[in-house]
C-alpha cells in the first residue's frame, strides 16, 4: 500500500517546464529519497503533494484517493527555505503553527511540553526567536513539524545547520518515528544519509523522472557485478578455475592480495565462495555495491 | 476548521501588534496631540491671561477716551490728563503694567500682549469716531447709530429632494470633510504599508512555506489585511473616544465659555488665512460653539459615520491587498521601491483631488475622483459632509466593492507565486506573468 502516488505529473511556469510526466509511489511505513540536482523539480513536486502548487495535469492521490485539503493535517512538512517569526515567543510561535495544522490548544500544549523535554529546550519556551541560534531554531521547526503525528512527513534537507550530536537526533528521531509506522519522504544532497535511512528513492533531473525503486535494487543494479577478494599467498593466484568469476585486476597490498573479479550474473555467492576455499586463504569477501554518490553523478552527468 | 485557522491568522495579527509598545504610545499620544491642536488656543488664552488687575494709567489730554475704557477683571484703567510721561518713563512704577499716551503710543516695561493693544485700539477707535461724528451736529445722533447698525451672519439652507430646507454651515462641512478624508489616506496609507512589512517579513524570516503547509495563501494574506485591518479600527475607535474625552475634559475644567471665546479670538486671527491652507480645520472648529453645536444638530452624523467606516474599510482592503501583492514580491523592504510606485500614485492623486474636493465638492473633477475607486475613498469622503445623492453613493460604493473584490483576486494570485520566489528581483511584467501560473 503507498501512501502518496504522483501519477504524471506536469508542471509548466509559463516556458519553462518544471515537472515533465513525473510518477513517484511512496510506499506506506518507509524512508523514501527523493533526489536530484538544484533545480531538478524536487521541491515544486514536494510543493505539489503539499497542495501549495497545484499540477498543471496529472494526479496526486493519498491513500488511494485524490488528495483533498483536509489532507494537509496529516502531512508534516519542513520545508528547504524555513524559518520562525523573530519576534515571536518560541512557545507561542509552535503553539500558532500546531494550532494551523488543526491541534487544538490543550493538546498542542500537551505535545510542546512533551517534546520541549525530550529536545531539552524546555528553558527556550518564553525566549523569543531572535535569541536562539541557528541550529536551536531548526529543533523547534523540526518539532513543530512533527508535533501533529503526521501519517507522511516530508522532510527537505533536515540535517542542513545541525551539529554531528543533534544530527545523530534528528536522525534517530527519523527512524523512530518509521517504526511507529510514519512514511517519510527525505529530500537531500547528502548521500550517506539516503544510504543509511532510505528504503526506497526517486532521482528527478532536468524535470523528469531518472529512476525510481528499492535502494538496493537500485544500487545492485548500477553495479558492474564485482566482488572483491582478499587472500593470503605466497603468490597471485590466476582465478581460472572457476567459469563463474574472472579476474578484472589484482594488486599486492599489507595484507595480502586483494583480487576484483567479474562475478557471472546470478551467480551465488556461496558457489563461488566453495571454488575459492579449497585454492587460497581468504580474509575477506565483499560484493562491490556502488555508492549512492557514484550513481547520482553518473545518472544526471 | 477553516474560519478556525483564518481566525487564528487574524488574532495573531491582531495581538502581535496590540502587545507592541510602539502602538500603544502612538495610540495614546496621538489623540493627546489632536486634542492639543484644539485646546491649545483656550490654554494659552487662560494661562497668559493669568495676571488680574493690571494697572493701565490712559494719559489723555482731550478726555475723549475716557468713557470708552472700562475696567475689566484683568485691566483697571486710571487717568490723568496732566501725567508728565517722561517722569514717569524715567522711574515707572512696578505696579503699574503699562501707560497710554492717546496720542496713540503705549509705553511699559515688558512687550504688550496682543490682546491689550487690540483692546486698546479699538477703544479708541470707538471714541475717535463717535467724536468726529457729534461734529456733523446730527440730530437724534445715538437713535440714528443705533438703527444703523446692523449683524449680518449668512446662514446657508441647502434643499433636499423632498424639497425641505437644512441648515448647514460651509465652514463645519469643510472641517468635517478636511478630517475624515485625510484621515482616510493616512490611515490606508499607514496600515497598507503595515500588510506590506508583514508580508516581507514572512518572506524573509523564510515561514511562510511553513504557514502555507497549513493553511491557503489566500487565508493567509486575507488573515494578514483582516488583522492588519481590525488594529487600524481599535486604534481609530480609541482615538475618537480619547480625543472626544480630552476635549470635553478640558472644557469642563476651564468652562465652555472661555473655549468658544478663545476659539473666536483664533477665527479672527485665521480670517486672513486662505481657506485652502492647513490651518483650515482650526477654523472651522473655531466657529463659535454655540453654532456649531446648532449646525451640528443638522449634519447628518449617523451618515457620515457609516460612509466614513465604509470607505475606510473597503479602501483599506483594496489598498492592503494591492500592498501585500508587492510584498510577496519582494525580498526585503529597500527593494518595494520600484513596485510600489502604482499603488501609492493612485492614492496620492486621489489626496489632490480631495483638496480640490473641499472648495468645489460638486466638480466634475471631484465628482469622477469620487466614482473611480482608487481615489473614492477619499475624494467621496470629501464631498460626503456636503450632502451627495444616494445614487452616486451606491454607484460610487458598488464600484469600490466590485473592484475590491476584483483586486483581490489578482493580487492573492501574484501572492500566492511570489510568497515563494526568492533571489529574483521581480518587475510588474513578472508579476502579471506570475497571474498564468
Amino acid at each position: 500500500m503507498d501512501i502518496i502516488t504522483c501519477q504524471n505529473v506536469v508542471k509548466k511556469f509559463n516556458d519553462f517546464t518544471a515537472l515533465d510526466n513525473v510518477s513517484i509511489s511512496v510506499p506506506k511505513g518507509k524512508i523514501f529519497g527523493l533526489l536530484g540536482p538544484n533545480g531538478a523539480g524536487k521541491t515544486t513536486l514536494i510543493r505539489i503533494m503539499n497542495q501549495i502548487t497545484l499540477p498543471d495535469s496529472g494526479e496526486v492521490l493519498f491513500n488511494g484517493v485524490k488528495l483533498q485539503r483536509d489532507d494537509i493535517s496529516y502531512i508534516g512538512y519542513l520545508p528547504e527555505e524555513r524559518g520562525l517569526y523573530k519576534k515571536m515567543k518560541v512557545g507561542d510561535q509552535a503553539l500558532y503553527l500546531a494550532r494551523l495544522k488543526g491541534l487544538s490548544k490543550e493538546e498542542a500544549t500537551r505535545e510542546l511540553k512533551h517534546w520541549f523535554i525530550k529536545f531539552g529546550i524546555q528553558a527556550w519556551w518564553n525566549k523569543k526567536v531572535e535569541e536562539l541560534s541557528k541550529g536551536m531554531a531548526q529543533k523547534v521547526q523540526f518539532i513543530c513539524t512533527i508535533l501533529h503525528k503526521p501519517s507522511l512527513l516530508i522532510l527537505d534537507e533536515p540535517f542542513s545547520g545541525f551539529d554531528p550530536v543533534n544530527v545523530q537526533l534528528v536522525r534517530n528521531e527519523i527512524l523512530q518515528m518509521k517504526d511507529a509506522g510514519t512514511s517519510v519522504i527525505l529530500s537531500t544532497h547528502n548521500m550517506e544519509s539516503v544510504e543509511e535511512l532510505c528504503d526506497n528513492i526517486a532521482l528527478i533531473n532536468k524535470a523528469k523522472l531518472i529512476i525510481t525503486g528499492e535502494l538496493d535494487q537500485i544500487r545492485r543494479d548500477h553495479g558492474k557485478n564485482e566482488v572483491e577478494v582478499i587472500y593470503r599467498s605466497s603468490a597471485p593466484y590466476a582465478f581460472a578455475g572457476s567459469d563463474l568469476i574472472s579476474l578484472v585486476n589484482q594488486e599486492e597490498t599489507k595484507r595480502g592480495y586483494r583480487a576484483i573479479l567479474e562475478v557471472k550474473k546470478d551467480a551465488c555467492s556461496s558457489e563461488i565462495l566453495r571454488s575459492l576455499v579449497s585454492e587460497v586463504d581468504i580474509l575477506s569477501y565483499r560484493e562491490l555495491i556502488p555508492r549512492m554518490n557514484d550513481i547520482f553523478i553518473k545518472l544526471v552527468s | 476548521m477553516k474560519t478556525n485557522k483564518l481566525f487564528l491568522i487574524i488574532s495573531r495579527e491582531f495581538l502581535i501588534r496590540v502587545k507592541k509598545r510602539s502602538f500603544i504610545i502612538m495610540t495614546i499620544l496621538t489623540p493627546l496631540l489632536f486634542a492639543a491642536l484644539i485646546v491649545m488656543p483656550s490654554l494659552i488664552m487662560t494661562l497668559s491671561s493669568g495676571n488680574k488687575g493690571q494697572q493701565i494709567l490712559v494719559v489723555d489730554r482731550s478726555e475723549l477716551c475716557q468713557p470708552f475704557f472700562e475696567n475689566t477683571e484683568e485691566y483697571t484703567y486710571s487717568f490723568d490728563k496732566n501725567a508728565d510721561i517722561e517722569s514717569i518713563k524715567k522711574d515707572f512704577p512696578d505696579d503699574l503694567y503699562a501707560m497710554f499716551n492717546v496720542s496713540v503710543s503705549t509705553i511699559s516695561t515688558k512687550q504688550m500682549n496682543i490682546d491689550t493693544k487690540k483692546q486698546i485700539e479699538r477703544n479708541v477707535q470707538k471714541a475717535m469716531e463717535k467724536s468726529k461724528l457729534e461734529r456733523y451736529n446730527i440730530d437724534n445722533l445715538d437713535n440714528i447709530l443705533k438703527d444703523i447698525r446692523t449683524d449680518v451672519s449668512v446662514k446657508t439652507f441647502t434643499l433636499s429632494d423632498s424639497g425641505e430646507e437644512k441648515e448647514g454651515m460651509v465652514e463645519l462641512y469643510m472641517g468635517i470633510a478636511y478630517i475624515l478624508s485625510f484621515m482616510i489616506y493616512m490611515f490606508i496609507f499607514m496600515f497598507g504599508s503595515m500588510v506590506m512589512r508583514g508580508v516581507i517579513e514572512e518572506k524573509t524570516t523564510r515561514i511562510v512555506e511553513v504557514i502555507v503547509s497549513s493553511v491557503k495563501p489566500f487565508e493567509l494574506m486575507l488573515g494578514k489585511i483582516l488583522g492588519v485591518g481590525s488594529v487600524a479600527l481599535l486604534q481609530f475607535l480609541i482615538w475618537i473616544v480619547l480625543t472626544g474625552g480630552i476635549i470635553f475634559g478640558a472644557q469642563a475644567i476651564m468652562g465652555a465659555d472661555k473655549l468658544a471665546e478663545s476659539n473666536e479670538l483664533v477665527q479672527q486671527m485665521a480670517a486672513g488665512q486662505s481657506a485652502t491652507d492647513a490651518i483650515m480645520p482650526l477654523t472651522a472648529e473655531s466657529t463659535p460653539i454655540d453654532n456649531i453645536m446648532a449646525s451640528l444638530a443638522n449634519v447628518p452624523i449617523a451618515r457620515i459615520l457609516t460612509a466614513f467606516i465604509l470607505y475606510f474599510l473597503l479602501g483599506y482592503l483594496l489598498y492592503a491587498a494591492l500592498f501585500s501583492a508587492v510584498g510577496s514580491a519582494v525580498d526585503n523592504e529597500a527593494d518595494t521601491q520600484q513596485l510600489i510606485l502604482p499603488v501609492t500614485l493612485p492614492l496620492i492623486i486621489g489626496l489632490f483631488i480631495m483638496i480640490h474636493t473641499f472648495q468645489y465638492p460638486d466638480s466634475s473633477l471631484s465628482f469622477w475622483g469620487s466614482m473611480i475607486p482608487f481615489t473614492s475613498p477619499m475624494v467621496m469622503m470629501a464631498r460626503v459632509p456636503f450632502g451627495v445623492p444616494a445614487w452616486e453613493l451606491a454607484l460610487s460604493l458598488a464600484l469600490l466593492i466590485g473592484t475590491f473584490i476584483f483586486m483581490t483576486f489578482v493580487s492573492a494570485k501574484i501572492y500566492r507565486v511570489g510568497i515563494l520566489m526568492y533571489g529574483k528581483k521581480a518587475n510588474w511584467k513578472d508579476l502579471i506573468k506570475w497571474l498564468k501560473y
